[in-house]
């Protein structure tokens, strides 16, 4: 902590604090990326659900190649795009742990895709955190798939063109097609509310693991200041202006509720 | 019992548990030997969507710490070299089995000894080394399979038993021991944080100071294996005119050709490295700069003779015959080749 | 019922001077500092202390875990 004199009025406890969940390491991403917020509520939701300790995480290849050094579990980097593939083999062999990737889209809308359909096919009893922000942040601001049309980025200079460069893919969609999803859900953190929703969102995922359900993803909508090249403050509200409208937030699978159909 | 099969009834009595795998001819019948015998044994069998997945399957639960195997031909092997330099880097104890057919490309079905150099020299990206065993017949396919998982977990390194779709596709009798496994210690495995500081496994630092430790670790603990590991057979060298060098189906071939041959006159002699890498270079330059006159045959266009000219450092002849593509050689070849060598 | 009041203590050197947190504030009382942190971000500073309400909106949206948020206990039966 810094030098500051800090002066905490008498009678006032303490409501929020870094959880448990994380390292003491401060994040190494940029300001205003929402990487910071999503691994936070990871962090969160593991300690709320006691199982820190019995938690295996799967980074990816991409800004968030660092969350090896960022969540307080065991963790292991994948080759790029094979995070749902580890996660199986890991799984495999201990049914018992809470064992989860965190992919970007380039990772898991690109190079992994069939890694993550068949992971969702096969119904992995594991959790998938899809962090989508429409563009490559690592390598310095590619088109991805998840790139919207007529946006601007270092491979499509002269906006994403669908003539030329398909359209913008919807994962969460895509994926509650299959038999083997449990749990698809997206949602987005640009604002308070959002963000409550999303940390729901993500403790269920990870509940479904714990009382075996099978395959739960969260597609988070996130911002890129840096490679947008907008402010954090302007990101936040392009999700909301252009983002949404394209990638609507909500569950697009929900076997709970259909079992609860069926029951009725 | 037939090879592929042996292969995977001998992998089992090590007590791997966990297999990920993808169908290719000349080994699927590895595959599925596996998806019907393992589920008895308490294992966990999984047929992935592709040898990519497999391998990251493999690196997954090998970090988790099981004993883990998965099996290919070449096409399988090019898919899986990713995930075999990060198994490599991160030190993890995997086993692979490469039933070779004709290649590049899509290739034949046929066998063949086309990835020496894929096997010995890379395929995956970096500094690393795969430990390469060549078996011969089917019993060698049993006991290095066995041997390939203590070998993987002694040295935290990956494992390759190089065999061939003669050998995994032939039947012979088979003693396979159930080998009940050392205590290795996988005390680096990703097993849940509980009471100890987190494991990362990553295969990567953004400094490169740091991974120049990791590789130059890794050097040395190849240079320990080159010194502990080395197999090689050795038959009628003593007295020979000429050796053979050889490996896998090959060598087998070879035994034929030197009782043949010594039953008109000619004295033959074999080398057979058993293991590719640690290749046995001084044995090998060791024999045939004595006999002076090296035969070196190989089901390809060249690969192993590659380093028995730079093992051989000048001090003898090396000739070469190789038949790729999937074509088996026949012993009446190799015959005919050595006495048009020798001028007889 | 009156509003609880609240606390909330910057660490200004994790701070990155994003701003998100001058956004999220629904009473507007969180403001980029004019200097700087050792990394040269402006941090983001509590500049009217008395009206938060400990609502910890702020520390929800910041990315860096940069802010502890302080209340004072639901007083029971008011």
């Amino acid at each position: 902590m810094s030098e500051k004199k800090i002066n905490i009025p008498e009678g006032m406890e303490k409501v929020f604090t870094r959880t448990k969940g994380l390292t003491d390491m401060p994040f190494t991403y940029c300001p205003g990326c929402h990487h910071g917020i999503a691994h936070r509520l990871v962090g969160e939701a593991l300690e709320e659900l006691g199982v820190i300790e019995d938690t295996i995480g799967v980074a990816p290849v991409g800004c968030s190649v660092f969350a090896y050094l960022f969540f307080n579990v065991d963790t292991i980097v994948a080759p790029h795009g094979r995070a749902p593939a580890l996660a199986t083999g890991i799984k495999r062999v201990h049914p018992d742990k809470v064992v989860f990737t965190y992919q970007g889209d380039g990772d898991l809308a690109a190079i992994g895709t069939a890694e993550i359909v068949h992971a969702a096919n096969r119904g992995e009893n594991i959790t998938v955190i899809f962090i989508n922000n429409a563009i490559y942040g690592m390598t310095g601001g590619q088109m991805a798939p998840t790139t919207l049309i007529g946006q601007v980025t270092e491979t499509s200079p002269y906006g994403r063109d669908p003539k030329v460069a398909g359209y913008p893919i919807r994962i969460s969609e895509m994926l509650a097609q299959l038999e083997g999803s449990y749990y698809i859900a997206r949602v987005a953190l640009n604002n308070g509310a959002n963000i409550l929703k999303a940390k729901k969102s993500i403790l269920k995922a990870f509940k479904n693991q714990i009382e075996g359900k099978g395959f739960s993803l969260i597609e988070v909508l996130s911002t890129c200041p840096t490679n947008w090249g907008v402010t954090p403050i302007e990101a936040n509200n392009w999700i909301k202006e252009k983002m949404i409208p394209v990638y609507p937030l909500g569950v697009f699978k929900d076997k709970d509720k259909e079992e609860g159909e069926n029951n009725a | 019992m037939k090879g592929n099969e042996a292969i995977g009834e001998a992998a089992i009595m090590a007590g791997c548990t966990h297999y990920f795998g993808y169908p290719i001819t000349p080994q699927s019948e590895l595959t599925a030997y596996m998806a019907r015998m393992l589920p008895k044994k308490g294992g966990v069998f999984l047929q992935s969507e592709s040898e990519v997945a497999a391998i990251n399957m493999l690196y997954g639960a090998g970090a988790a710490g099981a004993r883990v195997m998965t099996s290919s031909s070449g096409p399988g092997i090019s898919l899986m070299s990713e995930g075999i330099s990060y198994i490599a880097c991160s030190e993890i104890p995997v086993v692979l089995v490469n039933i070779q057919r004709g290649g590049p490309g899509l290739g034949t079905i046929q066998p063949a000894q086309s990835d020496y150099l894929q096997a010995t020299k890379g395929g995956g990206h970096g500094d690393y080394h795969l430990i390469v065993l060549a078996p011969s017949s089917v019993q060698e396919l049993v006991d290095l399979t066995q041997k390939a998982f203590d070998l993987a977990d002694k040295y935290r390194n990956p494992v390759m038993v190089l065999g061939d779709g003669l050998l995994g596709q032939m039947m012979e009798p088979v003693e396979i021991k159930e080998i009940k496994p050392k205590h290795y210690d996988k005390s680096w495995a990703l097993t849940g944080a509980k009471g100890r500081a987190p494991h990362r496994i990553t295969s990567f630092d953004i400094d490169p100071y740091k991974l120049e430790e990791v590789v130059w670790k890794l050097k040395k603990k190849y240079e320990e294996i080159e010194k502990n590991e080395i197999m090689y057979e050795e038959v009628d060298t003593e007295d020979a005119e000429i050796l053979i060098m050889a490996f896998g189906s090959v060598g087998r071939i070879s035994k034929t050709v030197i009782r043949e041959l010594r039953d008109e006159g000619i004295k033959v002699g074999l080398l057979r490295p058993i293991t590719l890498w640690p290749f046995p270079s001084e044995k090998v330059y060791e024999v045939a700069s004595r006999i002076g006159k090296v035969l070196v045959s190989e089901m390809n266009a060249g690969q192993m003779v590659e380093d028995v000219e730079k093992a051989v450092k000048g001090k003898a002849d090396i000739h070469f015959y190789g038949r790729p593509g999937g074509v088996v050689i026949t012993p009446k070849e190799l015959e005919e080749e050595i006495k048009r060598i020798l001028g007889r | 019922m009156a509003a609880l009041k609240g606390y909330i203590v910057i660490d200004e050197e994790i701070c990155k001077g994003c701003g998100l947190c001058t956004t999220a504030c629904p009473v507007h009382i969180i403001e980029l500092a004019d200097y700087f942190n050792s990394h040269g971000y402006h941090p983001a500073v509590l500049k009217e202390p008395d009206k938060c309400t400990g609502c910890t909106m702020c520390a929800l949206i910041c990315p860096d875990v940069a802010i502890e948020v302080y209340r004072e206990p639901i007083k029971k039966g008011v």
